[in-house]
């Protein structure tokens, strides 16, 4: 077991790649009640296309079904894993995401016995034919739910407006009818495929004795009997750099309208340290051109086209990368083209200055401290970076060494009239 | 001892509550305003925040204001609204990084202090009132605040069913007031009002961090000092007479539809018979091993989320869920069944024992945030009571399975709110 320490942030880790290649870290933290732990597969809704072990002929599968085998893990010859946790105090739940698929609990007791339940459960799968007609039920309430929600039809309206051909377009949860399609067999080929440890990272945070807890997972992994699984093949068909289509207009029963202008990257292919500048130095770009401390923000609101509800993100991951600005307005067509004239005018040298540059910094590094507060923060944003070959860690110093050259860079490299996108969501007549 | 250490200081015109802890790598201060809901003040309360936010007579605009915060690395400024009974609680929130681990150790709580007592006592005001450009600003984003609660339907049918089940209490006003009410509000009239609410609400300063409490009071005493009041306290509770159905259905454009059930519990915070009331909740739908999850969600394969939730100083519990529009009989039906086996005590030891610990775990994780510390700890100034997180836990551990039998019975159904597609079929 290796042990890791951050003197600034005053914090040590302890992390051990143990036999069958599962990644382990544990990160202390004394004072907290609450230990969270996350046993997170490197497998999301983009990995439909792959070659399963032993194969060789490569299998695409239906829409969602990455998270339909997120539903269906927690189910068990003798009920459900929820059970088990309440049982035990602890609160459990899983996510997934477009890369990742998580599963979690927290407690504030029996915190071996939770983190047991919780890599035995994720490593002891138990489909049927019954169980996975069942969840088609849950599942197209959940996908129905999203369906009526405005802001997720955005968020992926302009998602899909972006990709051609890449599967990040593909909603999570899939559609109705393309879950209809799932049998036990397609949960168990993606299961074998993808949950092998060594394609997986378990991460513990709170007050807990790092020996101890090591020699746990240590056992209950010996205890295992996993060959060794060679590289996971996965297929992705080429994608087009511009944009798939420019716009699309969503007709939905709202009031008021949204819109969103997104940017996808061209660059998508880093990884470790220079993936870590490139994502910070769009981030620190964005913050700059539409901070709430920004003329652009000012000018906006001034001008009654954004609300509270204005916000922008950037999100990377390896081959695909958009990022995007809006919210809600009453004037979507008039925010498009002024969102888009914003960022292409950035571009334009001396459009950033220093000291807007160091002040963001600042702003930066202080947001993170507020973020290490939170244990979730840590474990899924750790196991993220891990996945991407970086290192959560090394944010603050990161971002203590962005010049005003790279965020032009950024600027120069991100935004590109061929690569916009819009998406709106308007009140239906 | 106790789980949270609180000390409250009697300050001029509020309380101040240090909350000293080494866990966190940042320091939080949030100021609570406190007063009735009514109809006449609830737009101005709603709208009082956010202009004092947006800028100040130092910071007078809001490019300004934010930029100093970005200066003091990133400080946050937040401001929120809620109910919490029949009161309508206005909260401002400054969150700043502790220096220690920053490689720049310039102190900054006391900055932190600084701004918050800036954006309270030193509003943008010209003569006796505010910036107009400010107020009229934020009176167009607040009309879009209310309205945007018709377009998320989680949202829209949770107001709906409060609307209905509490029409003509004052509890059914919306948090964020009435939309056509913002119109009438002036730069004078609002000014009017954040005097009033200054000297008259219930004010609480809460600070949570690695901070001296000395300090803590030095500042507060030196930065904040208002007159002192009686604040205006309504009796709590609760039931507006005996068992009746009201159903109510509307009709929209939706997929799925959003059924929404209102419950009296007849028990507010602090009662005996509160923490049976907790229990209760937790084996009926507060949580994934709850009788609504497993019988709803898991048996019937109706619903994708399905739960209950307590508002602890009404005295309401609130049944939500999303279902295909041609399964709500059948759903209401397996609701029902669910509270009446609870009214016949039909769970188990081992639902009482689970639901307890799940309930422990979930107060203790509330209190690893500092904003968790503080909602937890308002309840008592909501109240009137002085409950600790200690015996908190320790009463709902002596519950028996009688008393949450007993606690069910006083449950009665009130609205049964649907939210359904046009071409819904029943």
């Amino acid at each position: 077991m290796e042990k890791i320490t951050f003197e600034q942030l005053q914090e040590e880790m302890y992390y051990e790649k143990l036999g069958n290649g599962l990644d382990v870290y544990i990160l202390p933290k004394k004072g907290f009640n609450k230990t969270y732990a996350t046993f997170t597969t490197k497998y999301g809704s983009i990995d439909n296309h792959f070659l399963p072990p032993g194969k060789d002929e490569y299998v695409k599968v239906p829409d969602g079904i990455a998270h339909f085998l997120e539903h269906k893990l927690f189910e068990k010859e003798d009920g459900d894993v929820f059970q088990q946790f309440s049982k035990q105090g602890a609160s459990a739940n899983a996510f997934t995401s477009f890369t990742r698929t998580a599963y979690l609990f927290s407690s504030t007791s029996n915190v071996e016995k939770n983190l047991e339940t919780l890599i035995d459960f994720v490593q002891e799968p138990y489909f049927t034919e019954k169980t996975v007609e069942k969840e088609k039920g849950i599942i197209g309430q959940e996908i129905t739910m999203y369906d009526d929600n405005p802001d997720w039809r955005l968020y992926f309206g302009l998602i899909e407006n972006m990709y051609k051909n890449h599967p990040v377009k593909i909603d999570i949860a899939g559609t109705i009818e393309s879950i209809s399609h799932i049998t036990k067999d397609m949960l168990y080929e993606c299961y074998e495929t993808f949950y092998h440890p060594s394609n997986m990272l378990l991460f513990i945070v709170g007050p807990v004795e790092p020996e101890q807890v090591m020699n746990l997972v240590r056992d209950n992994q010996n205890k295992k009997d996993y060959k060794e699984q060679p590289e996971i093949n996965r297929q992705f068909e080429e994608e087009p750099m511009e944009a798939a289509e420019k716009k699309k207009v969503l007709e939905m029963n709202v009031q008021t309208s949204k819109c969103l202008v997104g940017v996808k990257s061209k660059n998508v292919n880093q990884t470790g340290k220079e993936m870590l500048k490139i994502e910070l130095s769009v981030n620190v770009l964005l913050d700059i051109l539409f901070g709430k401390s920004s003329d652009h923000y000012s000018s906006l609101y001034n001008e009654g086209l954004i609300d509270d509800t204005f916000s922008f993100d950037y999100t990377q991951e390896q081959g695909f990368g958009f990022a995007m600005v809006g919210g809600d307005t009453n004037e979507p067509d008039k925010l498009a083209e002024v969102l888009k004239k914003m960022l292409l005018d950035s571009r334009e040298k001396g459009a950033i200055s220093q000291e807007t540059l160091d002040r963001t910094k600042k702003k930066k590094i202080g947001a993170f401290l507020r973020a290490v507060n939170s244990p979730e923060y840590i474990a899924n944003q750790f196991t993220r970076y891990a996945f991407n070959e970086m290192d959560l860690f090394d944010v603050v110093p990161t971002l203590e060494s962005i010049t005003l050259d790279d965020v032009e860079n950024a600027a120069g490299d991100l935004i590109s009239e061929d690569r916009f996108t819009v998406c709106q969501v308007v009140p239906k007549q | 001892m106790d789980v949270i250490s609180e000390s409250v200081k009697s300050m001029n015109g509020y309380n101040l509550h240090v909350v000293k802890t080494e866990k966190y790598k940042t320091n939080t201060l949030v100021w609570k305003m406190k007063a009735p809901l009514n109809k006449e003040t609830v737009t101005l309360r709603s709208l009082l925040p956010h202009v004092l936010q947006s800028n100040s007579a130092a910071y007078p605009t809001t490019g300004k204001l934010r930029s100093y915060l970005d200066e003091l690395y990133g400080a946050t400024l937040f401001v929120d609204l809620a109910k919490k009974g029949e009161y309508h609680v206005i909260t401002i929130s400054v969150e700043i990084a502790n220096e220690k681990f920053l490689s720049d150790n310039t102190p900054l709580l006391k900055k932190a202090f600084q701004f918050l007592s800036e954006i309270l006592t030193k509003p943008n005001v010209q003569g006796n009132a505010f910036d107009q450009e400010t107020v009229e600003k934020e009176k167009r984003t607040l009309k879009q605040r209310i309205q945007s609660v018709y377009d998320d339907k989680m949202r829209y049918s949770n107001f709906r069913l409060v609307q209905e089940m509490c029409n003509g209490e004052p509890y059914s006003l919306h948090v964020h007031g009435e939309k056509e009410d913002v119109d009438q509000i002036t730069p004078e009239s609002l000014y009017q009002y954040y005097q009033n609410a200054l000297s008259q609400d219930e004010l609480d300063l809460y600070v949570i961090g690695d901070v001296n409490e000395a300090d803590a009071e030095t500042f507060a005493g030196e930065l904040l000092s208002f007159e002192e009041r009686t604040p205006q306290s309504l009796p709590s509770g609760t039931d507006n007479g005996k068992e009746r159905v009201n159903e109510v259905r509307e009709e929209q454009d939706v997929k799925q539809g959003k059924l929404n059930i209102g419950y009296r519990t007849n028990v507010v915070y602090g009662d005996p018979d509160y923490y049976a009331l907790q229990v209760f909740n937790g084996i009926f739908g507060g949580f994934s091993h709850s009788k609504l999850f497993l019988n709803v969600r898991e048996k019937a394969s109706l619903a994708y989320y399905v739960a209950s939730r307590l508002e602890s100083h009404k005295g309401l519990m609130m049944v939500m869920s999303g279902i295909d529009n041609s399964n709500y009989d059948q759903a209401v039906n397996i609701i029902k069944e669910q509270l009446e086996a609870m009214k016949n005590g039909d769970f188990t030891d081992q639902e009482i024992e689970q639901t307890k610990a799940v309930i422990k775990n979930q107060l203790l994780e509330t209190v690893d945030t500092a904003r968790g510390i503080v909602e937890v700890l308002y309840h008592n100034v909501v109240s009137g009571k002085d409950i600790t997180l200690q015996t908190w836990m320790d009463e709902m551990d002596k519950v028996k399975s009688e008393e949450i039998a007993e606690v069910a019975k006083k449950v009665h159904l009130d609205t049964v709110y649907f939210l359904t597609g046009k071409e819904a079929g029943k």
